[in-house]
């Protein structure tokens, strides 16, 4: 990820065609640098807390109870926005939106530029949304806006984000909601 | 005749112990076997734990199909049936695939550009399935001689494409494929290309692990898109026609989505290295002036052409792509420095793999690329004809 913000609304050149590509295995990726784990959450949560308008968008993998660990992680995604003082928008469904999404209300993969334009957000989760539809999502965003985007990833990361976190799953949650707090403090939020 | 029985931890449904891939072929035991390439094929599929199998006859390949319907009926392949046409054969691979299945077929010559609406299609819906590719060239006039020029319409369909030189390399590729495209950062169709008759027809010798174990099954809940599954949340609610709406939604969208699946190709660089031990592979004399950067049969050529150079005092390396998408430019470009003329030697008349070589090349290496020698229809690429192309540049007017 080498540049953020505007790109001549256009979602090239995407990361993986400057060289980037997802972290390693216990690893995580902060713009095009492959940095520890928790090094990543200390500044995802920096972000996060100092940024106008910070969002959470759960995708469909944390929005229904489809298994134990989607309820686990739907949990720790509400603790985690108290913490970060982070509004959410959710995901639930990634058909495009005609005639006219609600962006006040929901965010959708294929224009999710007009919820963060609506909304002004300059910083933004986005968990539990299915690989692909996150991928295309975050080009866009990336191209189309000015709002620092963070991948929380059950699986291999996304090197579109301007941060990403991958293998994440509760344990991970709960950790960087840790995490989080002691950075709340340090900042005297 | 293997017994069918439930999938569990550690056994699959005909018994087999489950194995990764780095098991498989890297640390399991080998036995030296002599086959040809379609029947190496059947026994790399009797090691992937495979769900499914489409097939529809088509010279070079039809054996390597109808020995795939061997091992259904022996148990080994979940499900196998024939299609209607190489059309239908790749839609109903992709039906197999978004439903969750490990799945694989197998074409040839004329029958990929039959199927060809389907390759991007598949790419597009983000399916890890495999096709072997057995190269025989496309009509007209009808060919099924060795030909590989049905590769050159393969390469932008944003499936990934590896290239085996023989039987050893179509075994081991074949299998590590499976796990490269099943990675949930690249979750896109791999095709594993082999040259038709030299190598589906030609036995050679083959280390083979034994066939009591086979790869653990794939598990589409890692997929980058939600799988089809009716029973399942949240794939039953999310869906929408891989066809998009395209009125719907914008061109960003569009845009976006089509670099993701080329995105996915460029992701898969790592495992391909570690699984075929490099995008590249270097033999001959490394620090010759001289290369020929070749893929499949063309590398056993340049080969012999080495060697014959070797006894006239000339040295040569080979440089032999294993993948063409992604296309290893990095590595290339570090192979051919301090050399001063590649040749490009290929089985077909347009000469993709030098256009290939040259984009790639262009504004980053000094080396003189040469298109050539090239043949065309089934004819063969004697050693001479390697030879006396490399004559005509270091020794011109004078011959070999």
């Amino acid at each position: 990820m080498a540049n953020q913000g505007p790109a001549y609304y256009s979602p090239y050149p995407t990361a993986t065609y400057e060289g980037v590509i997802t972290p390693p295995e216990g690893k995580a990726l902060l713009l095009e640098e492959v940095v520890e784990e928790e090094k990543a959450m200390r500044e995802v949560a920096r972000v996060m807390l100092t940024s106008e308008n910070a969002t959470i968008f759960p995708g469909p993998q944390v929005l229904y109870a489809y298994n134990e660990e989607a309820s686990k992680k739907a949990t720790l995604i509400k603790e985690m926005a108290e913490v970060l003082n982070a509004k959410m928008i959710p995901m639930y469904d990634y058909r495009p939106k005609y005639p006219k999404i609600d962006a006040e209300v929901e965010i959708n993969p294929n224009h999710p530029n007009l919820t963060i334009w609506h909304n002004k957000i300059k910083a933004a989760i986005f968990i539990g949304v299915h690989c692909h539809y996150a991928n295309v999502a975050l080009k866009i965003v990336r191209a189309e806006t000015d709002c620092y985007t963070i991948a929380i990833c059950g699986l291999s990361g996304h090197e579109d984000a301007m941060a990403t976190l991958r293998d994440q799953h509760s344990s991970e949650l709960a950790k960087f909601i840790k995490i989080a707090r002691e950075v709340k403090s340090e900042l005297k939020l | 005749m293997s017994k069918i029985t439930d999938m569990t931890a550690t056994k699959n449904w005909s018994g087999q112990t489950l194995v990764t891939a780095d098991h498989m072929l890297f640390e399991a035991p080998r036995t030296k076997h002599f086959m040809t390439g379609s029947e190496v094929l059947k026994e790399a599929v009797k090691r992937c734990t495979v769900d499914a199998s489409v097939s529809y006859p088509i010279t070079p390949q039809s054996e390597a199909a109808h020995l795939i319907g061997e091992l259904w009926a022996e148990g080994y392949v979940g499900m196998y049936f024939r299609g209607e046409n190489e059309f239908g054969v790749m839609a109903e691979v992709a039906g197999c695939a978004m439903a969750g299945s490990r799945t694989i077929t197998t074409t040839s010559g004329p029958g990929t550009l039959r199927a060809m609406e389907n390759f991007p299609q598949w790419s597009g819906t983000r399916i890890p399935c495999q096709l072997i590719l057995m190269a025989r060239g496309i009509n007209s006039p009808l060919t099924i001689q060795p030909d590989n020029l049905e590769v050159t319409f393969m390469l932008e369909t944003g499936c990934m494409i590896w290239y085996a030189e023989n039987v050893q390399e179509l075994f081991d590729m074949s299998i590590a494929a499976f796990i490269v495209a099943e990675k949930p950062d690249v979750h896109v169709p791999i095709v594993t290309v082999v040259d038709g008759f030299f190598v589906s027809h030609t036995r050679e010798s083959v280390m083979l692990p034994e066939d009591d174990i086979a790869l653990f099954p794939y598990e589409p809940y890692k997929s980058p898109l939600p799988p089809i599954d009716s029973e399942t949340p949240p794939g039953r609610f999310l869906r929408d026609p891989f066809v998009m709406k395209s009125n719907y939604i914008s061109y960003a969208t569009h845009a976006s989505w089509q670099w993701e699946v080329r995105s996915a190709v460029e992701r898969s660089r790592p495992y391909a290295e570690h699984f075929l031990g490099g995008l590249l592979h270097e033999t001959g004399d490394l620090d010759a002036e001289i290369a020929f950067i070749t893929c499949g049969t063309a590398s056993h050529q340049a080969k012999e052409g080495q060697r014959e150079l070797a006894k006239l005092g000339i040295k040569s390396k080979v440089i032999k792509l294993r993948t063409i998408r992604p296309f290893p430019t990095k590595e290339l470009v570090k192979s051919l420095e301090g050399i001063k003329h590649a040749w490009v030697p290929e089985f077909n008349v347009v000469g993709w793999l030098e256009k290939e070589v040259k984009t790639a090349l262009y504004g980053k290496s000094d080396t003189n690329i040469i298109g050539g020698p090239r043949v065309a229809g089934g004819m063969s690429l004697p050693a001479e004809a390697i030879i006396q192309e490399v004559m005509e540049v270091l020794n011109p007017g004078k011959g070999a």
